[in-house]
């Protein structure tokens, strides 16, 4: 199908409410320690696997094959297992649990969605696709069980890796012969007639490589059927316990108000975590009904490399127009989205690639067009990054591809096709993953990339270059940008509650995987409430304390539920000084909440001054009017006491008319679209000259994440992305052979880095609000990761002096690429003899 | 039949325990669900990812590739013995807790662990050598940059602590 450009009217014109943080003191906006640290860094964190340990444990028979038709299953050997207490096969799902699993997001392009069964039917598709599931009394037991199932197969050719999809000589699913899931076209402007008729064109082929999130916790589940009471209560690692609730209540068939889903501490995410319902999720509950007892399943790390999503493998061709001063005047990129073997998430990353792609540049017109292709594989959804990370490596590498043809200064070219601050919002023209416009609603592109080249001294590397080679060693120094669209709808809520003690507590639907949720909500909430942070309390991924949501993805915790937890505490404090406004006799405009209590102002405690003045926890009590008092301090919420309500005694009712009982609210928080955060990666490499290994020196991030809550936890949140896109970039891979066996399925072979190899980050960072939510902040979970191949591949090019045009680079391709540079396969740069010694890099004035 | 099982004995963070496990039983599982001390955490299972990292007579080994009836009769201490005396964080969890060491929380013990034995033989560690000490450790969410700083902070604590 194809999307034209829409003709939209222009976005409002940014203005920012004022931030929480104006005015008032408050823990908002400081790098104060992580809350959840105190449980966590002791060993007391919960998650899933140390829960339920009288559960049953549940193990799953996988498929050896990548492509194959059951032919028998025979589980006699099994039955003899001491300790077995259930083994199921398909033929013994029933209701929905028989049929295939949700296709989650839908989308009109994605013309031939697949999902998978819970268990097998008849006939597997990648690798690890569950076949059976055996439920004993411990894991050991279990796979001893698993081991003696005998299942009789015939082999199907196999369908792996993108040109093997594209040529469709044999198909994943019969009845898609063409392997070809998702077609789709956008456009912005007559890219091709605009490429036809620039001064200057060129055509990369750009390929990234198939990843994985790789949390080191796997998935879990654990759940338990109260059979008396109707009810399930469901544990799960996982990145949506709103999300799941309902689609297990639906699978089941269990009215959903009689489902819990309870997201413990989880071990990491990434993406891998917010696709739902896994197969697991749906059985293990299912068994747990169908057995009147606790079950639990653990992923172990093989399940997870040959069973759990994977991410990144796409392959690009790109055609662009420019002028002799750099300027990008038409851009064509068709490429090839490896989908694997079912697409319950849709078509997202594809979709994220397709307009992500574009950065901080303003094209003259852009045409855009994939494939989503079958594949024996893990099936795809996004993982840290999603679809970006490909976006910017294709651009950033077209971006150097012409500095290089022009004989220009990278970082010239890329500020010259930079929308510049005064044209924001800007419109890209195009439809983002949220199914909304893609405007840029705030951020200084230029500001960001001379801060960056400030900070990684840029214009002095020439210096460095000649200094090293003085040396006998090889450097480059590599440049990357990218627009990250984050905080994407359609909502997130919370509630606020303050308890008769005066403390806060805090719910949110969404999850948790390590952002220290727990302290920038309670950072807000305090901030909002004039409260100290330690009697504020945050539960997140809990239905049962929060029951609507979407989940934990895409940057949006922040924006999402930080919104979500201002408006809701917006609205109990409103509610407080309604309530201390009666109780005082005061007006409440001369109130101000302070230090947990809310006095007239002039009053308050740091003035030194006594004055009427009321604890927030004794509002608390007076703003649920009893008949019944539980303890000494709520007597003074009762009939006649006097003091009941929010209206005196004798007129009106104790529960005035619009108010509700209890100090709390529910906030929600609902944008019109994603706000884009951004940002600037340089780095430093040194190759050897025999062995090819690729060291990095250096590397820096310049970021723009609007409004920073907690500037401790954003610097975390860059440094871990970064060491995830320097593992991306040199390290790490999933590797199938032809016949679609994952090689490398262990931490032995799928290469993450250790400390060793994760350079010291430096950081810089601009603030741009955002105008779309009342905090102005903007996502940053996965500002580190998405220039991660850009920037590498740029800067090992420049030391290298050829162009390196697929992601991630062994020692051994860089090796082989020096052997056919040399032999004249691979052409040299056009600058590759200004890299030489005692020469600098070619610049001309901007 | 049923699995034969083996009595063993262990002094885990100082207190004596004795379990019933089956020969396969790997010290991480007994030390997880026998013990029912769930601070050692298991990640990979074949020893790479160092998260099961406990001490055994002092000395950091992977309890996932151990089986406990091969650790009859010695000491083990888990991330819960890193604990202070009063129950609250120790000095290295603590470290971590200051310098943004930790995110999701799940390879922390084996960190912790590894650094208390190291900090033990190296009091006042250049950045080098503390980023070399917790080289064989894997995390997925913080890049190692806090953790490297975790290290060196709590080798001040502990150095602090010893001036006391």
């Amino acid at each position: 199908m194809t999307i034209d450009a829409p003709v939209r009217p222009q976005a409002p014109p940014a203005t920012p409410e004022a931030p929480a943080t104006s005015g008032r003191p408050g823990p908002f906006g400081k790098a104060i320690p992580r809350r959840e640290d105190l449980r966590l860094a002791a060993g007391d964190g919960r998650y899933l696997d140390d829960l339920g340990h009288e559960a049953l444990a549940a193990a799953f028979l996988r498929s050896p094959h990548a492509h194959a038709r059951i032919i028998d299953i025979d589980i006699t050997d099994a039955l003899g297992v001491d300790g077995l207490v259930a083994i199921y096969t398909y033929e013994d799902l029933d209701g929905r649990v028989a049929e295939p699993l949700p296709l989650l997001i839908p989308h009109p392009a994605l013309h031939a969605p697949r999902t998978n069964y819970p268990l097998a039917n008849g006939v597997v598709n990648h690798v690890g696709e569950a076949v059976a599931m055996v439920v004993a009394t411990d894991r050991y037991i279990a796979e001893d069980a698993v081991e003696r199932i005998r299942v009789q197969w015939e082999p199907l050719p196999a369908v792996v890796g993108l040109p093997a999809a594209f040529a469709a000589e044999h198909a994943v699913h019969p009845d898609v012969p063409d392997n070809v899931a998702a077609h789709m076209v956008q456009s912005v402007g007559e890219a091709h007639a605009a490429i036809d008729a620039a001064p200057y064109t060129m055509e990369l082929a750009l390929h990234v490589e198939r990843s994985a999130s790789m949390p080191l916790e796997g998935k879990g589940v654990y759940a338990r059927w109260d059979a008396d009471d109707r009810s399930l209560r469901m544990y799960s690692s996982t990145q949506t316990s709103t999300s799941v609730r309902f689609a297990i209540a639906a699978k089941l068939g269990i009215p959903v108000d009689r489902v819990e889903v309870v997201t413990p501490d989880v071990g990491g995410g990434f993406g891998v975590k917010i696709m739902h319902p896994w197969p697991e999720e749906v059985l293990v509950p299912w068994a747990a009904i169908r057995l009147g007892r606790e079950v639990k399943w653990v992923e172990d790390r093989r399940e997870h490399f040959i069973s759990s999503a994977h991410e990144r493998a796409q392959e690009h061709t790109v055609r662009v127009g420019f002028d002799a001063d750099g300027r990008i005047l038409g851009l064509d990129v068709r490429f090839l989205h490896d989908n694997g073997a079912y697409t319950p998430y849709g078509i997202i990353v594809p979709i994220i690639s397709s307009t992500q792609l574009l950065g901080p540049y303003k094209l003259g017109s852009y045409r855009v067009e994939f494939h989503s292709l079958y594949t024996n594989t893990v099936l795809v959804t996004p993982y840290r990054g999603a679809g970006r990370a490909h976006g910017c490596f294709v651009m950033e590498r077209v971006m150097d591809a012409i500095a290089d043809h022009r004989g220009l200064d990278r970082a010239v070219v890329r500020e010259r096709n930079m929308i510049q601050p005064d044209e924001m919002p800007y419109d890209q023209g195009l439809i983002f993953q949220d199914g909304r416009p893609l405007i840029y609603d705030t951020g200084d592109f230029p500001a960001s990339l001379h801060k960056a080249l400030a900070l990684v001294d840029w214009s002095g590397f020439a210096a460095v270059r000649d200094a090293a080679r003085a040396e006998g060693r090889s450097v480059g120094i590599g440049l990357a940008t990218y627009v990250e669209g984050t905080g994407v709808g359609p909502y997130e809520g919370a509630h606020v509650r303050v308890e008769t003690s005066g403390d806060v507590v805090v719910a949110t639907g969404l999850t948790t995987q390590g952002q220290g949720h727990e302290t920038v909500f309670a950072q807000i909430a305090a901030q909002e409430l004039g409260v100290p942070i330690e009697r504020v309390t945050v539960t997140t991924g809990d239905t049962r304390r929060f029951k609507y949501g979407v989940g934990t993805f895409a940057s949006r915790s922040a924006v999402m539920s930080g919104n979500a937890v201002a408006a809701a505490a917006r609205k109990v404090r409103a509610k407080a000084l309604r309530l201390a406004a009666a109780a005082l006799a005061a007006d409440e405009s001369e109130l101000e909440l302070a230090d947990g209590e809310i006095v007239v102002r002039g009053f308050s405690s740091s003035d030194g001054l006594p004055g009427p003045r009321i604890a927030l926890a004794t509002v608390a009590v007076l703003a649920n009017p009893l008949r019944y008092a539980f303890d000494e301090e709520a007597q003074r919420a009762t009939q006649f006491s006097g003091q009941m309500g929010a209206t005196p005694a004798g007129d009106g009712p104790p529960v005035a008319e619009g108010e509700e009982p209890g100090l709390e609210a529910t906030g929600w928080y609902s944008p019109i679209r994603s706000t884009f955060a951004n940002g600037v990666h340089a780095c430093v490499v040194e190759t050897d000259p025999e062995t090819a290994e690729i060291k990095v020196l250096r590397y820096c991030v310049v970021h723009d994440c609007g409004t920073i809550i907690n500037p401790m936890i954003v610097e975390g949140q860059v440094h871990g992305g970064v060491a995830q896109g320097v593992g991306g970039a040199l390290y790490e891979r999933i590797v199938y052979d032809e016949s679609g066996q994952l090689v490398n399925a262990s931490f032995m072979d799928f290469l993450m880095p250790y400390a060793s190899e994760v350079p010291r980050v430096e950081t810089d960072h601009l603030t741009s609000p955002s105008p779309l939510n009342p905090l102005g902040v903007k996502g940053v979970g996965e500002a580190g990761i998405i220039p991660g191949h850009a920037v590498i591949a740029s800067a090992v090019e420049d030391a290298e002096g050829f162009r390196i045009d697929r992601m991630p680079i062994s020692p051994s391709e860089l090796w082989e690429l020096r052997r056919r540079h040399a032999a004249g396969e691979v052409p040299s740069l056009r600058r590759a003899s200004s890299l030489q010694p005692g020469s600098s890099l070619r610049e001309e004035p901007a | 039949m049923s699995e034969p099982t083996h009595e063993v004995k262990l002094t885990v963070n100082g207190v004596p325990h004795s379990v019933s496990v089956p020969a396969r039983r790997l010290l991480s599982d007994c030390l997880r669900h026998d013990v029912g001390l769930t601070g050692t955490h298991v990640g990979c299972e074949h020893g790479v990812c160092g998260a099961c990292t406990v001490l055994l007579d002092g000395e950091p080994v992977r309890s996932c590739l151990l089986f406990a009836v091969t650790v009859d009769g010695q000491s083990v201490t888990t991330m819960e013995g890193c604990r202070s005396a009063e129950g609250g964080l120790g000095p290295v969890q603590r470290a971590f807790m200051e310098c943004h060491g930790l995110q999701c929380g799940f390879c922390t013990p084996g960190f912790v662990t590894t650094i208390t034995a190291f900090l033990r033989d190296n009091s006042d560690p250049t950045e080098e050598e503390a980023r070399e000490a917790i080289g064989g450790n894997l995390c997925r969410c913080t890049g190692y940059q806090n953790i490297v700083a975790s290290v060196l902070r709590a080798a001040e604590i502990l150095r602090e602590g010893a001036v006391e």
